[in-house]
């Protein structure tokens, strides 16, 4: 029980830490710039006209404190830090004044769940498949297979995207290609919604799944077919123990360990495809939000995003590491 | 070396197939020099001109020769990501290295350090860097920003190897012969970390050209010094697609497709080099047939 | 040993009354290590040509050093190859096994029904022999309850039974292997490999990873439950302390081949091949003064075994003869076998 707790702690203390210099990266970014970064943003809204003093104010106040201008040093750091902490980033440049946590609110439902559902498919097929070519070394479609992981896999997410995209939107129009959902649905929960949705999601889905479970596929391999030289695995079949159940509770589900932590340590990177493969389909996510950021100028808006990534991110990671020792009896009993 | 390479070539069909796709890359990044073209000059053909004898990938809607274009656009991409690899393969070796040999709390907290940049999603972070430094972000910004950020896990690697050689018979004998420390890591243990450092090299430049893609063709970086991706943005801009000049973007796609799978079957076959146990499977079960 | 005559083989069942065939049989087995790397094919005769048996209620021994090919030996006998390694040549046979074909050529239905019901295995290194993330008690019900029939509670109450004879409580049924010390990890698998009273257990360096401390008790046990559960056993080891301490007969190995076989305590009190001599005096005695006498060179590379004898480049009695044949295992008493020119009946 000890040992659990020693786990837990350590799990949370890295937690923290990445939130803490993930955050700090960012306000040190932050200083680099060149520029005065307030007052081209002031500028750049009241051009649009028709946007009160008040809340021009307090727009000044916000950026000034996010871009850490206010006050001494230790000051302008606690400002940031405090600004953080209440997720509050201002109102939002380019959709001025919605708050950009408003803004962020609204997408982050559309990543986490395009993203949670391909990442768990990918990673259970891609291990499935994978467990089954380590085990069955000479079976011809699983060669194949094995094969076409090799392709795939080191092929950037926007390639992939890029070129589900040209093939359904242009070649062969069978899905749609932009949107989450169709326009002319409203927001009243109903069947036709959720088919929308589902609709909407698969090409997306797809270039996640396809550039993803090629690394599931050929790690989980590697793994088992190390593993079946294991001594308990050996002395199983020795014993003439089933194979299925060889396969099953003694080869896949040791080869599962690594492939858990793997999960966690690779979240960052799928995050990153996410991304782009949000904006190659137009998906109303945050990885849309942080591009069409970037294009607008709207700095609260870019911050609020990678802030809410690094956090997002780690939290994800964190519930992994918290239930990986249901996995492994020597972390939960050492 | 020389023997080993040849027999590799011969006998392991990752690396051959991966050979000759980064074989026929680098070709093509060595062609720049012959280019009849300048890279940043542009209507200097007709534009949109489908592949013939004279423009073997056609031309673009700039007035660009594809394939000329191709070349320095691939030899851009190519040295930036060796640039990237070769500095963050400093750092890695370093942390990895130290954090193996010293053990302890430098080994608890480099690691911690560590476990930090592989958790982070850099993306954002890149996006911000851009938003931040705007046009002072050029190429070589962006490579010392990514080599900074790209390093941690293949720390974690050599961490890992370095921890296990610390323990051979070898150590122990170089420690009591009075070599020191500089002389047993770079005689003794060097030969082992290298291979290691040939794979991770590979797969970090995976990382860091498709990273330096996907920034270009969102127009995130310098896109007028050619690269692959500032390519596929401009064809974007011109919406090349629509338009039909399908080969502004099909090209530059495929070459970037056999660049990205050349590397990662190097890294492979590489890795099975390493790893003995996997080996000893090819050869049975080429001995079994 | 291809070169026995029939004739001079030992009768069946010579020693005990029952007119029983041996429980394990094996004759002239060749198991090779084939592999092809870079083009160049390499064979590694591992097992060259090996016939002993294994009879009712004994504990046959088998020494050799580390290359000599007895753990090749044992996963050729319990049908527990993989590739490189191949077997080539040669019978294993069990009691059990209808049609007296080898056990190489049984169907997997019927090796998986030989398999812990008649034929069970220790392993060396009983440390990783138990699967980290399963509890003991699956282990039990995965190897042994579809021959003991069941799983409920008639099946937990005969493994509860059972770990009593290696003094276990049922307690470690709950517990995963790697909350177990390594003494009862290793009675564990003792109580596992006797559970379905096999005819033949096969232990392959049961207590090498062993402390000395544990390494008798662990020893007394496998004898004790030996005897109550009346199965033969096949010992593996280097050491021939334990051989000394355990077993009823006893075979020297020397690089893929036996070179010697004999009940242990004659092959112990009077060796007769160079080898087997060698081995015997090297033990250390108390209060022994004179320094042993060691053996040039190392044993022999069994990719390219040295022509004739294998022993005859490290043997102090080598002949020309020795050089160009293979001496074949031949009787030297009614127990007593050899494969030596220089000695018996062969010269």
């Amino acid at each position: 029980m000890r040992f659990y707790a020693t786990y837990l702690a350590q799990r949370l203390g890295q937690f923290l830490l990445v939130v803490f210099i993930g955050i700090n990266l960012t306000y040190l970014i932050t200083h680099l710039t060149p520029i005065d970064p307030v007052e081209q943003s002031i500028a750049a809204v009241t051009s649009f006209g028709n946007t009160s003093p008040e809340a021009i104010g307090a727009m000044r106040q916000s950026l000034r404190e996010l871009y850490g201008l206010t006050g001494a040093p230790h000051e302008q750091y606690l400002a940031f830090w405090r600004r953080i902490a209440t997720a509050d980033f201002g109102p939002s440049l380019s959709a001025f004044p919605t708050p950009v946590s408003t803004l962020i609110a609204r997408a982050l439902p559309w990543t986490i769940g395009l993203l949670a559902t391909a990442t768990l498919l990918t990673w259970v097929l891609g291990n499935l498949l994978g467990g089954l070519a380590g085990y069955y070394q000479n079976k011809t479609s699983l060669k194949v297979l094995a094969i076409i992981a090799m392709g795939l896999h080191p092929v950037p997410y926007y390639i992939v995207a890029f070129v589900l995209l040209v093939t359904f939107g242009y070649l062969w129009p069978l899905l749609p290609i932009a949107g989450g959902k169709a326009m002319n649905l409203g927001d009243q929960l109903s069947l036709e919604i959720v088919l929308s949705i589902l609709k909407h999601s698969i090409l997306p889905a797809l270039s996640l799944l396809l550039v993803g479970l090629g690394g599931w596929f050929l790690g989980m391999r590697s793994l088992v077919s190390n593993i079946v030289s294991e001594d308990y695995v050996v002395y199983a079949e020795l014993a003439g123990v089933d194979h299925r159940r060889i396969l099953t509770s003694y080869v896949m589900r040791n080869a599962l360990l690594p492939q858990v932590t793997g999960l966690a340590l690779s979240l960052g990177a799928i995050f990153n495809g996410a991304i782009i493969t949000e904006q190659v389909f137009g998906y109303p996510g945050v990885g849309s939000l942080l591009v069409s950021g970037v294009y607008a100028g709207d700095y609260g808006l870019v911050l609020g995003v990678a802030t809410v990534s690094i956090i997002g991110v780690s939290t994800a990671v964190l519930i992994i590491d918290l239930l990986y020792p249901l996995l492994d009896p020597r972390v939960r009993t050492g | 070396m020389l023997a080993t390479l040849r027999d590799l070539m011969i006998y392991n069909p990752e690396f051959r197939i991966g050979a000759i796709l980064l074989g026929l890359v680098a070709g093509m990044a060595a062609l720049s020099l012959a280019s009849p073209y300048a890279p940043l000059d542009t209507f200097v053909v007709a534009p949109d001109l489908p592949p013939s004898f004279a423009h073997p990938f056609g031309t673009t809607s700039r007035g660009q020769d594809v394939f000329w274009q191709l070349t320095f656009a691939i030899r851009n991409t190519l040295t930036f990501g060796i640039v990237v690899a070769v500095l963050s393969r400093l750092l890695s070796l370093a942390i990895g290295l130290l954090a193996g040999y010293k053990g302890g709390w430098v080994d608890r907290v480099l690691m911690a350090i560590n476990d930090t940049f592989i958790a982070i999603p850099l993306f954002p972070i890149l996006v911000l860097f851009y938003f931040v430094l705007r046009d002072a972000m050029s190429w070589a910004a962006l490579a010392i920003i990514m080599a900074l950020l790209g390093w941690a896990y293949d720390a974690r690697l050599i961490r890992a190897l370095a921890l296990s050689l610390k323990t051979r018979e070898f150590t122990y004998t170089g420690v009591f012969s009075g070599m020191t420390t500089r002389e047993l890591l770079v005689r003794e243990h060097l030969p082992y970390v290298m291979p290691i450092v040939f794979a991770t090299t590979m797969n970090n430049m995976n990382w860091s050209i498709g990273l330096e893609v996907t920034l270009s063709v969102l127009g995130f970086t310098d896109i007028n010094s050619p690269t692959v991706g500032s390519m596929i943005y401009w064809a974007n801009q011109h919406t090349a697609l629509v338009a039909g000049v399908w080969w502004w973007i099909a090209f530059p796609v495929i070459l970037l497709v056999a660049l990205f799978i050349g590397l990662f079957l190097l890294a492979v076959s590489m890795n099975e080099h390493i790893d003995p146990r996997s080996r000893l499977r090819r050869m049975g079960a080429e001995g079994g047939a | 040993m291809t070169a026995t005559p029939a004739a001079d083989r030992e009768p069946k069942r010579a020693s005990a009354g029952a007119p029983r065939e041996p429980v394990l049989t094996v004759e002239d087995l060749k198991a090779y290590y084939r592999t092809r790397h870079f083009g160049i094919e390499r064979e590694v005769r591992a097992v060259d040509g090996v016939s002993f048996e294994v009879r009712d209620n004994e504990i046959y021994g088998l020494a050799g050093e580390s290359s000599s090919g007895k753990s090749t030996l044992l996963k050729a006998v319990a049908a527990a190859m993989r590739p490189p390694l191949q077997v080539v040549g040669g019978t294993v046979r069990m009691r059990f096994l209808a049609g007296a074909k080898s056990l190489h050529q049984a169907s997997s239905a019927e090796l998986a029904q030989l398999r812990w019901r008649r034929l069970s295995y220790i392993m060396q290194g009983s440390m990783s022999a138990l699967n980290p993330v399963r509890r003991v008690r699956r282990s039990f019900e995965d190897f042994a309850a579809r021959h003991l029939g069941g799983t409920g509670a008639a099946f937990e109450a005969k493994v509860v039974a059972h770990l009593e004879l290696v003094r276990l409580d049922k307690g470690v049924l709950d517990a995963y292997p790697h909350e177990l010390s390594g003494g009862m990890r290793q009675r564990v698998t003792i109580a596992l490999a006797t559970l379905c009273r096999p005819d033949l257990v096969i232990a392959d360096e049961p207590t090498t990873a062993l402390d000395v401390v544990v390494q008798k008790d662990v020893l007394d046990m496998i004898r004790d439950v030996q005897r109550q559960v009346g199965s033969s056993l096949l010992l593996v080891t280097h050491d021939l302390g334990v051989h000394a301490y355990l077993t009823d007969r006893l075979a020297i190995m020397y690089g893929g081949r036996l070179v010697e076989e004999a009940p242990t305590e004659t092959l112990f009190r009077s060796p007769q091949h160079p080898y087997s001599k060698h081995l015997i005096a090297s033990l250390p005695r108390i209060g022994e003064e004179a320094p042993k006498v060691t053996l040039t060179g190392g044993p022999p590379n069994l990719a390219e075994p040295p022509p004739g004898c294998r022993f005859h480049p490290r043997c102090p009695l080598v002949m020309e003869r020795c050089r160009r044949e293979t001496p074949a295992l031949t009787r030297l008493a009614p127990h007593h076998r050899v494969a030596c020119f220089a000695v018996g009946g062969q010269a």
